[in-house]
């Protein structure tokens, strides 16, 4: 029974010692790739004075250097990619730092390694052909959607690209349809169960059965609220668009930590300000290499997310090693919706709109059953100050559009008393996360 | 012919209110006349009182947000009728009016009206032709 629920098994099973052999391998043609075709990659091993011939095994790979997403940005937009636009068949960018997008690429190799990491994801919360996958993670830039989209189909399943919202038409055609799994971020899971109660659907009546929910943090607590309210197995799947996109990492129905797809991305736990490389369990920054990848080559690079992994046998058979849901940021992006939110760019709009201090704070709530919500507080300074409401009214809605704008997230904007946002030495605190995310 | 308004911005928590108040009462300023506009997160206390400008220095001291505007305060017989007759002719003048409050005085026999408007000197003029009495700032910070 549970070999029906594994999509490659000699990839995903394989033994210890021929999968680290199989890394290594692809660990040193990976970065002969990255050197010969991308000029950033080879300046980088030139001034750290390592050599492609000197990455001969994974034993080797302590020797690279680091790559974060500001070498994405300084090679924006294509300068990271390591084949000619002619054999790139797809782009997709997310929010970087400074207002520029990360800008990532898939040869036609490339999307069938995607789809193939998204069929292992799905096959191991028991989806076959004959299921009806309802995909509400949203299409375009965003690699949620396509990503997941392409994936079930290659299982053979009937996908359903519903993409994000419009909430009461997901219930309906979950109810006509007969949709068994579902996928979507783990908060828009609980707007659509809260929905069902209000339009008084009864979950345990519908077909749906297994929920794939990612693209933000979440933790064990919003997986019973989930399992639950929707009558599903709820299981965290994880990705970058850097790495490749949601199919990183999942989780088979043990719902014990992502196993991931460590054939083809190999995972390392670092401490974020040593960058030294931490045993099993430790929790650390999760960093990766990429194995396979043809288009976009990742060296050691920095996520930003903070887990563990951990190497015990899984009941399941899979041999790839689990991590833990992620619990934090070593850096001070936000996820909210699925977005990238970095601080420094609702900085930059509110430097550009006249009479806005540079103190603000951005609190991130998750409200019971609705989705996760921005506000951004915004001190009201004397040249911004004025007695009649349309008029602050107007400065709320201006700081609003521009933000939504730089964001592509909505959020809402909070005028609130001069000198009222805490104040520190040094780096100023920008966010408080509301979010019980647990540990 | 004008009268200064103070403005401050209150955050919806409790305690605020009662902090301006007691400024004001610390320097023996006087209210005469107030009211408030607010949102779901904050309010607009909008303040006429015996001494605008120590109002102001002594709200900003304690590190509130403050404005002055001018505003027309208008004495109206009180009786039915009185407000509607002056607010017909700012309307045949095509003169908006952004908010409005009123107050009465200890000899109770006259309403007073505070306009905020964008066209102050032409309204003033159309009410003063109308037959209205505008009190001035010195009548209204001594009432």
């Amino acid at each position: 029974m549970a070999d029906a629920c594994i999509w490659d098994k000699p990839a995903e099973c394989m033994a210890a010692q021929d999968l680290r052999r199989l890394q290594g391998e692809r660990l040193s043609q990976t970065v002969r790739h990255a050197y010969d075709n991308v000029p950033a990659y080879r300046k980088k091993l030139d001034e750290a004075g390592v050599a492609p011939g000197d990455i001969a095994s994974l034993d080797d790979l302590p020797k690279l250097p680091f790559t974060t997403k500001d070498d994405l940005r300084d090679n924006y937009p294509f300068d990271m990619f390591a084949v000619p636009m002619e054999q790139v068949v797809r782009i997709h960018a997310s929010s970087g730092t400074t207002g520029k997008q990360t800008v990532v690429a898939y040869t036609r190799d490339d999307l069938d390694l995607w789809a193939e990491v998204i069929a292992r994801t799905l096959a191991a919360g028991g989806v076959q052909a004959r299921d009806l996958v309802q995909n509400s993670y949203g299409y375009g830039l965003f690699t949620g959607g396509l990503g997941l989209h392409y994936g079930a189909e290659k299982i053979g399943a009937s996908v359903i690209p519903t993409s994000g919202g419009q909430t009461k038409r997901q219930i309906q055609i979950m109810q006509d349809f007969g949709s068994t799994a579902l996928c979507c971020t783990p908060s828009y899971a609980l707007v659509i169960a809260e929905t069902m109660r209000d339009l008084g659907v009864d979950p345990a009546a519908l077909p749906l059965r297994v929920g794939f929910f990612g693209a933000e943090p979440w933790s064990e607590q919003m997986r019973s609220d989930i399992e639950d309210q929707l009558q599903v197995d709820a299981l965290d799947i994880y990705g970058l668009s850097e790495v490749i996109g949601p199919g990183v990492a999942y989780e088979c129905l043990e719902k014990a930590g992502m196993h991931v797809c460590e054939d083809h991305f190999y995972p390392e736990i670092i401490n974020p300000d040593t960058g030294q490389v931490l045993g099993p369990g430790e929790r650390g920054e999760l960093v990766f290499t990429s194995l396979t990848k043809q288009a976009l080559p990742l060296l050691r690079y920095r996520t930003r997310d903070l887990t563990s992994l951990d190497d015990p046998p899984c009941p399941c058979g899979r041999t790839h090693r689990r991590m833990d849901h992620v619990t934090g940021r070593s850096d001070d992006m936000l996820i909210i919706r699925g977005v990238n939110v970095f601080p420094s760019q609702i900085e930059g709009v509110l430097m550009g709109i006249e009479g806005t201090s540079p103190h603000y704070l951005l609190v991130v709530d998750r409200k019971y059953g609705k989705l996760d919500q921005l506000e951004v507080w915004v001190e009201v300074s004397p040249d911004l100050f004025s007695d009649e409401m349309k008029r602050l009214e107007a400065v709320e809605a201006k700081v609003r559009a521009e933000i939504e704008s730089v964001l592509g997230l909505s959020v809402r904007v909070k005028l609130v008393e001069p000198k009222s946002i805490p104040r520190s030495e040094g780096k100023a605190k920008r966010v408080v996360d509301r979010r019980d995310l647990g540990q | 012919m004008r009268v200064s308004q103070i403005s401050v911005f209150l955050e919806n928590k409790s305690g605020r209110l009662a902090e301006v108040t007691r400024a004001l009462a610390d320097r023996g300023i006087n209210i005469r006349a107030l009211c408030i506009a607010e949102t779901i997160d904050y309010g607009v206390l909008r303040l006429i009182v015996s001494d605008p400008a120590a109002a102001t220095a002594v709200l900003g001291e304690r590190g509130f947000t403050v404005t002055e505007t001018e505003v027309l305060v208008l004495e109206i017989p009180d009786r039915p009728g009185g407000l509607a007759e002056a607010i017909a002719r700012l309307a045949d003048r095509g003169i908006n009016i952004e908010y409005i409050y009123a107050f009465v005085t200890k000899s109770g026999e006259n309403a007073n009206v505070v306009f905020r408007l964008e066209q102050v000197d032409q309204a003033a003029s159309v009410l003063a032709d109308a037959g209205f009495r505008i009190l001035a700032g010195e009548d209204v910070y001594r009432l």
